[in-house]
């Protein structure tokens, strides 16, 4: 009993390996955010504009890629993961490792987030689109200033809840070599039954996810003005 | 000036909702077009500011033909109207100030020319104080001023308001409206106000149009169209409270006093039929001051039935607009219209 009390939180583990993870989680979270941003933002404006509502409607080029968004978004993330391999490598040379998890988690998440863009975009009212083009604005003035800019409170939630998903696949990714607290909590606290590995990765993934979603609330109510 | 020449627009499947308009607005003038929903008033106006190609016919503003203008031409062609809106369509996300600059962002306006064009058009509404604040922060008439600013900025010619009070409550209409008298009357622009409630186009319109399956059924002078009992549009313009209380049978007159007629109020009218031994009852009545002149609608009955013909004679005689109705007539006439509706 006091051997075990002994043990908590003096768990080498915790001491050498903890720093590490909680790292790797933030950095495959944050790169993983920054490319779904960089691909799927373009992704959801264009499924936007090319569909019923949108500035350009082009019916079957959007069903073509609404069809690729939604083959996507069906493929589950741990198949998506194993299934994409050698691309991973292809890409960042190795599919071991908090970069290659990279690969596979911003494949799994552009079509995600490009939906909720999509979605926020469809929010903005039609009449303000109007409204702005009899000004004889262009489509790409219309896009920037009007759809973009007006539905960024909605893009900015549909991130947090993308950021937030991310890192419950990051943790998945863990299984199977990716690295970060998933991982850790895999190896040691559920493999070697070291229930405080177990609970700190638990907590800390609790924390994250908490600091993710308060962060995205905060910014989404500042730059909303409706 | 806007003319409209033999505008027609069917839209891919056949459905005609405009055809052969034809429409001349002096510059200057304040002209309502009203009409049912239905009746082709959403096409004509984005046929008016560009957004739709019409199908035959010519629209010019200012001797420059809208339809016949391509590319930058039609960018230039829109912003000679500026566009007011029911629900104003204003950015949430733009200050009332950044709103108004807007149409002068897109027109490539330097920055300090921009303040300072905002700044006059605020005063000009009477919002220098709110320039800072988020549309969410202003009441529905404020909100409609910065509307009616923004569509000022780009100094157009023509002001195009789509039903520009039929979201806002009575007192805030007023107010609305006497800034879109103000303004016609301070930069000389020709307003355009689409609208269905009759009470906007008795309070601030000069000339009327009516718009009907896609036709202008009846335009003109506002008086003018008033003065023509035998059109729908001036009944509705002054138009009777209903006699439901009187049986179905029983004989009506009713009489339309404009001051042009030779009997000029209606105190005259009376003294006329007591005079003629006449006596009669006004069973429902409606005065309005339209451009300064009185204008009444009359729903009178004769005491006694045998006297209707010849109360109607005296009347016409006397140069009135006079025509005998029933309870009856004038009750399926009201029901239709509510059927309508």
């Amino acid at each position: 009993m006091l051997l075990a009390e002994e043990r908590w939180l003096n768990n080498p583990v915790v001491e050498n390996q903890l720093l590490e993870a909680v790292l790797e989680t933030l950095y495959m979270t944050l790169a993983t955010g920054f490319f779904t941003v960089l691909f799927g933002l373009p992704l959801g404006v264009l499924l936007h504009n090319l569909g019923p509502k949108g500035l350009n409607p082009m019916s079957p080029l959007y069903r073509a890629l609404s069809l690729v968004v939604d083959f996507g978004r069906a493929v589950p993330f741990i198949v998506l993961m194993l299934w994409i391999i050698p691309f991973t490598r292809l890409i960042v040379g190795t599919a071991i490792g908090w970069e290659a998890a990279v690969v596979p988690l911003t494949v799994g998440a552009i079509p995600f987030f490009a939906r909720m863009v999509e979605n926020s975009l469809r929010e903005v009212s039609w009449g303000k689109v109007e409204a702005v083009r009899m000004m004889g604005a262009s489509d790409l003035h219309v896009t920037w200033n009007v759809l973009l800019r007006e539905g960024l409170p909605g893009i900015i939630g549909g991130l947090t809840i993308t950021l937030v998903t991310l890192i419950s696949f990051t943790a998945m990714a863990g299984a199977v070599g990716g690295g970060g607290l998933g991982q850790l909590a895999i190896n040691y606290g559920y493999n070697r039954y070291q229930a405080d590995v177990m609970l700190i990765c638990v907590i800390l993934l609790v924390v994250i996810v908490t600091a993710v979603q308060y962060t995205g609330n905060f910014i989404a109510r500042r730059l909303d003005h409706r | 000036m806007i003319e409209l020449n033999e505008v027609s627009k069917v839209y891919p499947g056949g459905v005609t909702a405009l055809n052969s308009v034809n429409l001349h607005i002096p510059a200057g003038e304040i002209h309502g077009i009203v009409g049912r929903s239905g009746a082709g008033k959403s096409t004509l106006i984005r046929c008016l500011t560009g957004l739709e190609d019409v199908t035959e016919g010519q629209i010019s503003i200012d001797g420059v033909d809208l339809t016949a203008a391509r590319g930058a031409e039609l960018i230039a062609a829109r912003r000679s109207i500026g566009m007011v809106f029911q629900h104003v369509n204003l950015l949430d996300s733009r200050t009332a100030a950044k709103n108004i600059a807007h149409p002068l962002e897109i027109a490539r306006v330097p920055k300090a020319e921009r303040r300072r064009r905002v700044a006059e058009l605020l005063e000009l509404v009477g919002l220098s104080d709110r320039a800072d604040n988020y549309p969410s922060q202003l009441s529905g008439g404020q909100k409609q001023r910065v509307g009616i600013a923004r569509a000022l900025a780009a100094e157009p010619g023509v002001l195009l308001c789509d039903e520009p009070t039929s979201a806002l409550d009575s007192t805030t209409t007023r107010q609305i409206l006497e800034l879109i008298g103000q303004l016609r009357d301070r930069l000389g622009i020709t307003v355009i106000i689409i609208t269905h409630e009759m009470s906007v186009v008795r309070e601030i319109c000069d000339a009327v149009s009516l718009l009907d399956e896609g036709s202008i059924a009846r335009s003109g002078p506002l008086l003018d169209v008033i003065s023509d009992r035998s059109s729908p549009l001036s009944k509705e313009l002054i138009s009777l409270p209903p006699t439901s209380a009187l049986q179905p049978g029983a004989q009506l007159i009713e009489v339309l006093l404009t001051e042009s007629g030779t009997i000029g109020h209606f105190g005259d009218l009376f003294s006329l039929l007591s005079r003629n031994g006449l006596p009669t009852r006004v069973e429902a009545g409606s005065i309005e001051t339209i451009q300064g002149r009185q204008v009444g609608r009359l729903h009178i009955r004769p005491e006694d039935s045998s006297t209707a013909q010849k109360t109607l004679q005296v009347l016409t005689d006397a140069g009135l607009h006079a025509e005998l109705t029933t309870a009856a007539a004038l009750e399926t006439e009201a029901g239709l219209k509510e059927e309508e509706a």
